[in-house]
């Protein structure tokens, strides 16, 4: 059974290359069915696996399938591998799960758009490289699929290349930046795979952790390849300094920010770190750093949230936010805590995101919310799926997100209270955000009249996938409730075991975050529905923050001036001058001698079999002479 | 085993391969004799001909396939079907299959005794997969001579076309004129030696009992002999003609077959009887070889003829493979034999594009019969991109491992400034392979060209689509293919 584990690879290849290459003869429905059964393809090969391991006893739940011998060269040997393991196959169903309701979303969503084809190609291309991401058996396999979901990243953000806007410019500048500000984290990436095939000679992770447990790997090195995989995680997972792009990326069409930027590829770099827990417990500063880097990273996004006009620029930073939750999680060593929390957000981010691109078919594409308000009657079906998604990432009691979220806090209870008081008030943060955007989305009175009234409900092709997310974002809860702990049991093969903290302090964590979440969202309602008088005093107290927020902190203004605006400048240095003078100039003098010389050897060619014979006899005398004399 | 156990049994297995070749030739000859009267409803059967050659070969191809992973025997110390030989086997049929598949419908409007024709290419086929094969100087010189004289014949086979006559002449004389140096080297090898076999000669040689002034000069003359056939810098003069004159299938499978069956019979010769006398001819092998590299690519650079490109080209090429053999080594030997592999599917395709760019058959293909093809025939100006890319040795294509390898051995032998030279000069190189590309995608088609369509048929398309799935395939999973392309040297 788990030896047909290529067949999730194979669907989604397979998906692409048919769009690809007979996606011009067939209709868009036709593309749609092809892209989405793909992906649910896989999804049912993926659910199989699940099966299949559950039919395992507990520690033999790791079996390597090798595909083929892919790379040999000297000492490094690297084979094409799939790990099956707990971890890989929850990540498999998330992708291909929620991947595939997005894909069945997307059909109705990009129905108009003149590049449907390139866009279901692009999509099942992202699913395929991101099932290798995650399924992966060695760093170097890691890094194939971690490129390629760069690539369809930049692909999709940039989908509409032709855009421009005020909000973002040109679409296709956004998906330069966040290629390139991906790159430094691939930089990292590289560095600490060349540190570990240095230090340890082998790239599988099996190997490289049986080697690592085993006390092969100095302290300091480890501290090494766990800082510089961390750079590759805060690029690719948007954590500080690298979330940047993330930000812009929503340039790219609704269900792409679903699929790609909230629920499945920024999870890699989180997903990377769990897979790689073994060493980070040698590096306990990287932890920590990675722990702090989270808790920042979730405080400054969820604060930059509060103040945005935009509704996916709010989802956005949201997704940054929830990012560094995870990322505290894992630098907490919270692994299971984290996972879970990667699965209930993939779920309710992409439920907003798509809910969100429903207000945004309906209301021909806009997204600003000072403009909305009152849909609620308009669009029945997309207001109660958002109130599932908001209450879930707003975390009230009993929702996916609130157990998930409570469980990474407790981690950094156990860790460092400074790390969970951070936590918590990035908690109020989040319900406040949340339930401002909902709130300015779907009630009061509507603020552009003309825009609302022509607003209508989604297709069911488009509610459906709502309606299932939605569903699924109450009860995922119920996969890892506290105390049984059914996925992080699931997952401790490949994420090692759970650390059970005091009793009272797990009560009191869960009283705290139950408290906290509905005094945000007390919040909320009196800032934004009923408007209190206390509420404006307090948003008038706080008025000084506005600069900052709506600014983002100036991280942007910041890169710019230190870091883009001199590149720029040895750039054009090197354009205006080093590159026509000097470079062009040493190619082509040597490019005119070359051919010169050409020229010259091509005359000695006259075509006289007696030239031709008297060049052999020279040869022959050469040689002659040479072995005789010399 | 004693001796005359070894006369009993000949074994004819380790020949195999050959016979079965030998048989078809001669089917196809009968078939040809009487199949086929001066009347046309006889075409049908000269119409299998062609068919009737790719069973041929690819029974041989079962033939070698068979004898794959068993011990080697020798055919009485003369010939033997170890890896080397059979990997040489495999290069050589899938450049003869080629050959004939581009051949089809192209080769009866040159000369319509097509009976000759493919007759003559499977017996070639024969001579080339004897040279890796050989391991007695005699039968070295037979099989040499065996597809020498085939191809003399093959070259002129456009009697109407005078640069074609011009060729083969040319190609005969001065191919008479090599192989005297041959049988000198090696009737001076023997009278160093005393033996005309390898094992016997190493043997000799090794302990230091041959006469060094006949044996270095028997090298040097042996190396001149091979050195016209792989067409090394100053041997090569021969070859831009011969391959501008010689029917385009002729010339392809010359290109592949030739070189792959010349430095295996070098190799074999320098690499397993020879090891000792290394530090001798490594040096002489060092100097050709970089000659020859930096001559071929130089004077390609300029040619506005495609053919005549790739014939100076294919002497480029011979310098990086013989950069291979100078340590020695038997990475070295495996190196070539990788890169013979890539070279044969990879400078084929090229051939089999520039076929279908010639606007009268035989005519030549100049530079600008490229220019603006994308626009007339997106899928050929495509395959012929993946060529080139992959000739100059551009990631991931087949090429490139192929580059890749034979530097390394080099590296790994000592010789680290003969691929820094290899490197340089396919720096070169890549100009007038790009060159092709660039014209075929940013020109445009000349006024009177731009509505012509390159004329391609069935059995073409199947040629070019084989040579363009190695090329890729190759470069995907180069490390499956160099396994199977390994030395692996038995007596």
């Amino acid at each position: 059974m788990i030896q047909f584990a290529w067949l999730l690879l194979a669907f989604p290849a397979a998906g692409a290359l048919i769009n690809l290459f007979f996606g011009r003869r067939l209709s868009k429905n036709a593309i749609g069915a092809i892209a989405s059964g793909a992906v649910i393809g896989a999804f049912a090969v993926a659910v199989m696996l699940l099966v299949a391991l559950l039919g395992l006893p507990a520690e033999e739940r790791a079996v390597t399938v090798t595909l083929w011998q892919w790379i040999t060269v000297g000492t490094l040997d690297i084979k094409a591998a799939l790990l099956i393991d707990p971890l890989s196959v929850v990540m498999a169903l998330v992708v291909t799960g929620v991947g595939g309701l997005i894909h069945v979303y997307a059909i109705s969503y990009m129905h108009d758009d003149a590049m449907f084809q390139r866009f279901f190609v692009y999509l099942n291309f992202f699913i395929f490289s991101m099932l290798i991401l995650v399924l992966s058996d060695s760093f170097a396999g890691m890094f194939v699929g971690w490129e390629g979901v760069g690539l369809a990243s930049y692909l999709l953000i940039g989908f509409w290349f032709d855009r421009k806007d005020d909000l973002y410019g040109w679409y296709a500048d956004a998906g330069k930046k966040a290629f390139i500000v991906n790159r430094i984290g691939d930089f990292g990436m590289l560095v600490a795979m060349m540190a570990i095939w240095a230090a340890l000679g082998t790239l599988t992770f099996h190997d490289v952790f049986a080697q690592a447990e085993a006390g092969m790997l100095a302290a300091g090195t480890a501290t090494l390849i766990c800082l510089m995989l961390l750079l590759g995680a805060t690029g690719k997972s948007a954590q500080i300094p690298l979330f940047v792009w993330l930000p812009d990326a929503m340039a790219g069409p609704t269900p792409v920010s679903a699929l790609i930027h909230a629920a499945t590829m920024v999870t890699a770099g989180i997903y990377m770190i769990a897979r790689t827990q073994p060493l980070w417990h040698l590096a306990p500063d990287a932890s920590t750093v990675a722990a702090w880097i989270g808790a920042l990273t979730a405080l400054m996004a969820a604060s930059v949230a509060l103040v945005q006009t935009d509704l996916k620029k709010v989802l956005a930073y949201s997704t940054v936010s929830q990012l560094g939750y995870m990322m505290l999680g894992v630098g907490v060593a919270a692994y299971g805590a984290s996972i879970f929390h990667l699965l209930t957000h993939a779920v309710f981010k992409a439920l907003l995101f798509l809910a969100a691109g429903s207000v945004m078919h309906g209301l021909h594409g806009e997204t600003d919310m000072r403009k909305m308000g009152g849909l609620k009657a308009k669009m029945p079906a997309t207001y109660w799926t958002f109130l599932a998604g908001t209450i879930a990432l707003a975390g009230i009691p009993l929702t996916s997100g609130f157990l998930s979220k409570d469980g990474i806090l407790l981690g950094a209870l156990v860790h460092s209270p400074v790390l969970y008081v951070v936590g918590l008030f990035t908690a109020l943060l989040t319900a406040i955000y949340a339930f401002r955007m909902f709130f300015l989305v779907f009630h009061g009175e509507p603020r552009d009249k003309k825009l609302i009234d022509h607003a209508h409900e989604s297709p069911r092709l488009i509610t459906w996938p709502l309606w299932i997310l939605a569903g699924l974002s109450l009860v995922d809860s119920l996969l890892n409730l506290p105390f049984i702990l059914t996925l992080e049991k699931f997952l401790e093969p490949a994420l090692g075991a759970h650390e059970e903290p005091a009793l009272t302090l797990e009560l009191l964590a869960l009283a705290l975050s139950v408290v906290i979440s509905l005094l945000g969202l007390a919040m909320a309602y009196g800032l934004y529905m009923r408007r209190d008088g206390w509420a404006q005093n307090l948003k008038k107290s706080l008025s000084f923050m506005q600069g900052p927020l709506e600014n983002k902190w100036y991280f942007d203004e910041v890169y710019n001036t230190a870091v883009v605006n001199p590149l720029k400048a040895i750039g054009g240095w090197f354009t205006s001058f080093f590159d026509p003078r000097v470079i062009d100039g040493a190619v082509n003098g040597v490019a005119h001698g070359t051919s010169r010389l050409g020229e010259y050897a091509r005359r000695l060619q006259n075509g006289y079999v007696p030239t031709y014979a008297l060049s052999i006899l020279v040869g022959v005398a050469a040689v002659v002479v040479y072995f005789l004399f010399i | 085993m004693n001796d005359a156990m070894v006369m009993l049994n000949l074994n004819m297995q380790a020949i195999l391969p050959q016979t079965v070749l030998i048989l078809f030739a001669l089917l196809i000859m009968m078939v040809d004799a009487f199949g086929s009267g001066a009347t046309e409803e006889h075409a049908g059967a000269k119409g299998a001909l062609p068919w009737i050659a790719i069973v041929g070969i690819l029974s041989a191809g079962a033939a070698t396939a068979w004898a794959w992973g068993k011990t080697p025997v020798s055919f009485q110390g003369q010939a033997i079907n170890d890896h080397f030989a059979l990997s040489i086997n495999l290069v050589v049929l899938l450049a003869a299959l080629l050959a004939v598949l581009f051949s089809t419908s192209y080769i009866q409007k040159v000369n319509r005794q097509i009976g000759e024709y493919y007759a003559l290419i499977l017996l070639c086929t024969v001579g080339m997969m004897l040279m890796g094969a050989a391991t007695d100087l005699i039968v070295l010189f037979v099989a040499l001579e065996i597809f020498s004289l085939a191809l003399y014949i093959l070259t002129g086979l456009h009697r109407a076309n005078p640069r074609s006559t011009e060729a083969a002449m040319k190609y005969f004389l001065l191919g008479a004129f090599a192989s005297a140096f041959f049988v000198y080297g090696a009737a001076l090898l023997y009278g160093a030696t005393g033996a005309t076999q390898y094992d016997a000669i190493a043997f000799i040689v090794s302990n230091g009992q041959a006469d060094p002034y006949l044996l270095y000069a028997g090298i040097g003359l042996l190396i001149v002999g091979f050195g016209f056939k792989v067409s090394l810098v100053p041997f090569h003069m021969w070859t831009p003609d011969v391959y501008q004159g010689a029917p385009t299938p002729v010339t392809a499978f010359m290109s592949a077959g030739t070189k792959a069956a010349a430095f295996a019979g070098l190799a074999r010769l320098l690499v397993l009887a020879l090891p000792a006398a290394q530090p001798q001819w490594g040096w002489i092998l060092a100097i050709f070889a970089t000659l020859t590299m930096i001559l071929g690519n130089l004077a390609a650079v300029r040619q506005q003829s495609l053919k005549r490109m790739l014939a100076y080209s294919t002497i480029a090429h011979a310098g990086y493979i013989l950069a291979a053999l100078v340590p020695g080594t038997v990475e070295g030997a495996d190196a070539a034999l990788f890169y013979l592999f890539t070279y044969a599917f990879m400078n084929m395709g090229a051939f089999a594009i520039i076929m279908t760019l010639e606007e009268k058959v035989g005519e030549d293909a100049l530079q600008e019969n490229a220019r603006g093809l994308n626009q007339r025939a997106p899928l050929l100006a495509f395959l012929m991109a993946v060529f080139m890319f992959s000739l100059s040795g551009m990631p991931p294509l087949a090429g490139f491992f192929g580059k890749f390898f034979v530097f390394r051995a080099a590296v790994n032998g000592g010789w680290a400034w003969l691929a820094v030279v290899g490197m340089i000069t396919s720096a070169i190189a890549a100009y007038y392979y790009l060159r092709v590309v660039v014209a075929m995608y940013f020109e445009k088609p000349s006024a009177e060209r731009e509505a012509t369509v390159p004329h391609t048929w069935p059995a073409l398309q199947i040629g070019l689509a084989i040579a363009a799935a190695f090329t890729i395939v190759v470069g995907i999973l180069p490390s499956f293919w160099a396994g199977i392309m390994q030395s692996g040297f038995g007596w």
